[in-house]
């Protein structure tokens, strides 16, 4: 007989080294810790792309400074064209960034702002160019309200179809929103390159330029009214989304429909009301691009701010004060790619490539304030023959 | 017989134009059916038609201008993915970053890709022609319709039935659904969510590359800025009213190339339908589709990814 061959039992402790990630909630001081750093990153990773296309990063940033804000050389002479065309930009993605922010708040993905914003514009360049035709009797001074009042209207009720949709057949907003953009865009083209075509300018693109009783003045340099509509916005949100107790409804529909529905607030209504306001809101802005800026209808005025837009409410994590900041800054990142094209012969479009690279950064970044990352160590005992 | 050689006339060039945006829209139900949403395919697309147009033009081989094509598309998407699934950021967000990014990208290099670091406007490549199958392409009316083509539209009669085999029938296709129906449950059963989606974003870059391939290489070679001209956007519209299957896309794809065809004939002829109006009517297609299609129980029918959009993150589970 032969024995039974005698297996050696040998246990081997096996280490691995694993991420663990947990959810929390940064606080205040860890998140400010993490967006400085981002910001380090974010600046870093734009040198390094300058570095890349073979132009001077320090040489770089600085004419992107000069190209936003002016340099001394030009304060100096009191000069402050620069900074003026910054405040330009910041019109339109103020507005929309405030119109955006509305919705998110109660977690309705309004991506329609460009929509809004056409059918504002579209509104107010109807009264401008017909208002006077229709009625002949109208006061001068009467039409700019009127204006006002029908670009926040159309934008209003253009972005209730989309409510409408979500509360009776349960339409994801997102698409929709997004559908909408672009018959109100084509709408607008069709219109100014139709109908509404100015029958003087030989083919142009555009409605006809409107009189001057249904033009904005400007403040300084080519900054209009709008500067001051968004301002007043921003102080009035802020007031009606955190300081009343409607504010503090549509935030928590946000964050938890059901807890919400069972504390009695009225969703369907709250949802109309947001989208509403949101809507009214985009729709000032194209109002105001139009009347303010452009004083026509064409080609080129509806520049899709809204997905800036998102960008920055985003960024400003849906706060008011910190949304008019943002928007700033980023109004004048997209004004710094003109300069840069200039002085280092880089095409403008450099300025959209470093908006997305710094974004990165920053997506990557609030990462760390929602997740803890760390290690464990694995012991598995495994028996091995 | 006038009116037949008109509508196929037109349906050829709904062909045409009907490709790439049938390639970004395989490529959208691929990651869509994983749960991830990708909003940036414009980007993708921009980029990958930049890339593919400035490959085969310096390399003169039209292989590698897809190659190059599909590497770049595939890479955006690696970022999206990376971003969205291990990074967790928002899908909405992230996608609209990336479109962002895509579109300065292309509108940068292609101003700078160029010979001597110029631009890549009004430059003549290499381009795909169009290859007429023997035998088949004789068959009166069809055969010029499905077989004088070019070869992005041939791959497709076999990538589309391929592309649904494997979603329906295959354990892979099965994986990639169930992950998109419930990451959380999914995972636990062993396979892989994360990953899975971030192989099923990747591939669907990929797909979105070979149609910007066929944009700059086949369809209006060469390139100009914002050349795709919102094609990642109708496809993303287009991906719903298809209701993620790859089939219907086909339909989608042909009804949205077919109004385009049209409104070049409808031109030519002098009838007086504004080319804006006949435009808008995919997008109202698309959103009408959805209302009738969004009753909670038409929606789990028709196959819409119950985790769409909602991310996941093993050991991160909130709900």
């Amino acid at each position: 007989m032969e024995a039974a061959p005698i297996l050696h039992k040998k246990t081997m402790t096996l280490k691995t080294l694993r991420f663990k990630v947990d959810p929390y909630s940064a606080d205040r001081t860890t998140r400010l810790k993490i967006s400085g750093l981002s910001a380090i990153v974010a600046i870093l990773a734009s040198s390094g792309l300058f570095l890349l296309v073979g132009a001077n990063p320090i040489q770089a940033f600085s004419s992107m400074f000069t190209g936003a804000f002016g340099n001394w050389e030009y304060w100096s002479v009191g000069e402050f064209y620069q900074l003026s065309e910054t405040l330009v930009k910041m019109i339109p993605v103020l507005l929309t960034t405030l119109a955006v922010l509305t919705a998110f708040r109660m977690r309705f993905w309004n991506i329609g702002a460009d929509g809004q914003f056409a059918m504002g514009a579209v509104a107010a360049t109807g009264i401008a160019l017909f208002s006077k035709s229709w009625f002949p009797s109208l006061p001068d001074w009467f039409v700019l309200p009127l204006m006002f009042i029908a670009g926040m209207l159309a934008g209003a009720l253009y972005a209730s179809i989309s409510a409408f949709l979500k509360l009776k057949f349960g339409v994801n907003e997102i698409i929709s929103t997004l559908m909408l953009n672009y018959v109100a865009i084509l709408l607008a083209e069709y219109l100014y390159f139709g109908p509404w075509q100015d029958p003087q300018g030989m083919g142009f693109p555009g409605t006809a330029q409107f009189e001057l009783f249904a033009r904005m003045p400007r403040l300084f340099g080519r900054v209009h009214p709008g500067l001051i509509f968004g301002l007043v916005v921003a102080l009035l949100l802020w007031i009606w989304l955190d300081r009343t107790p409607q504010g503090f409804e549509v935030k928590m529909t946000g964050l938890n429909p059901q807890a919400a529905r069972y504390a009695g607030v009225n969703l369907v209504r709250n949802t109309l009301l947001v989208m509403l306001v949101s809507g009214a809101i985009a729709g000032l802005a194209g109002m105001s691009e139009v009347s303010g800026l452009a004083y026509r209808l064409q080609q080129g005025v509806l520049a899709g701010y809204g997905n800036t837009a998102i960008i920055v409410a985003w960024l400003s994590r849906l706060r008011v004060g910190p949304a008019v900041i943002v928007s700033f800054l980023i109004s004048a990142l997209l004004v710094s790619g003109e300069q840069v094209q200039i002085s280092l012969g880089l095409p403008a479009a450099i300025a959209l490539v470093l908006q997305g690279l710094i974004l990165f950064v920053f997506l990557i970044g609030d990462f760390f304030t929602r997740f803890r990352i760390s290690r464990v160590q694995l012991t598995t005992k495994q028996e091995q023959m | 017989m006038e009116t037949v050689l008109v509508i196929s006339g037109i349906l050829a060039i709904a062909l045409r134009s009907a490709t790439a945006l049938l390639y970004t829209i395989l490529g959208e139900i691929i990651a869509e059916r994983s749960g991830v949403m990708n909003l940036g395919l414009e980007g993708m697309l921009l980029s990958s038609a930049m890339i593919a147009f400035a490959a085969a033009y310096h390399s003169e081989s039209l292989g590698l201008g897809v190659l190059a094509a599909v590497l770049m598309s595939a890479f955006l998407a690696a970022i999206f993915a990376g971003l969205t699934i291990f990074f967790q950021a928002d899908q909405v967000l992230t996608g609209l970053v990336l479109f962002i990014f895509g579109s300065g990208l292309s509108s940068f290099l292609g101003q700078r890709l160029g010979p001597g670091g110029a631009t890549l406007v009004g430059l003549a490549g290499p381009k795909f022609s169009r290859i007429p199958i023997p035998i088949l392409s004789e068959i009166p009316i069809l055969g010029d319709l499905f077989f004088n083509q070019d070869i992005f539209l041939y791959a497709l009669y076999f990538i589309i039935p391929v592309c649904g085999f494997i979603l329906y029938r295959t354990r892979l296709g099965l994986n990639l659904r169930a992950v998109g129906e419930n990451p959380i449950t999914s995972d636990t059963l062993g396979l892989r969510a994360q990953l899975t989606r971030f192989l099923a974003v990747v591939a669907g870059g990929a797909f979105v590359g070979l149609g910007g391939a066929q944009i700059a290489l086949s369809y209006s070679p060469g390139w100009t800025d914002g050349m795709t001209s919102g094609r990642g956007w109708i496809a993303f519209a287009l991906v719903i009213f298809s209701t993620w299957d790859p089939g219907r896309a086909v339909l989608g794809a042909i009804l949205f190339g077919g109004i385009s065809a049209l409104q070049f004939r409808l031109q030519a002829i002098g009838l007086a339908v504004p080319s804006a109006v006949l435009r808008m009517l995919p997008y109202i297609f698309t959103l009408v589709t959805l209302i009738l299609i969004s009753s909670p129980r038409f929606l789990k029918r028709a196959g819409i990814p119950a985790g769409l959009g909602r991310n996941f993150i093993r050991g991160g589970e909130k709900n």
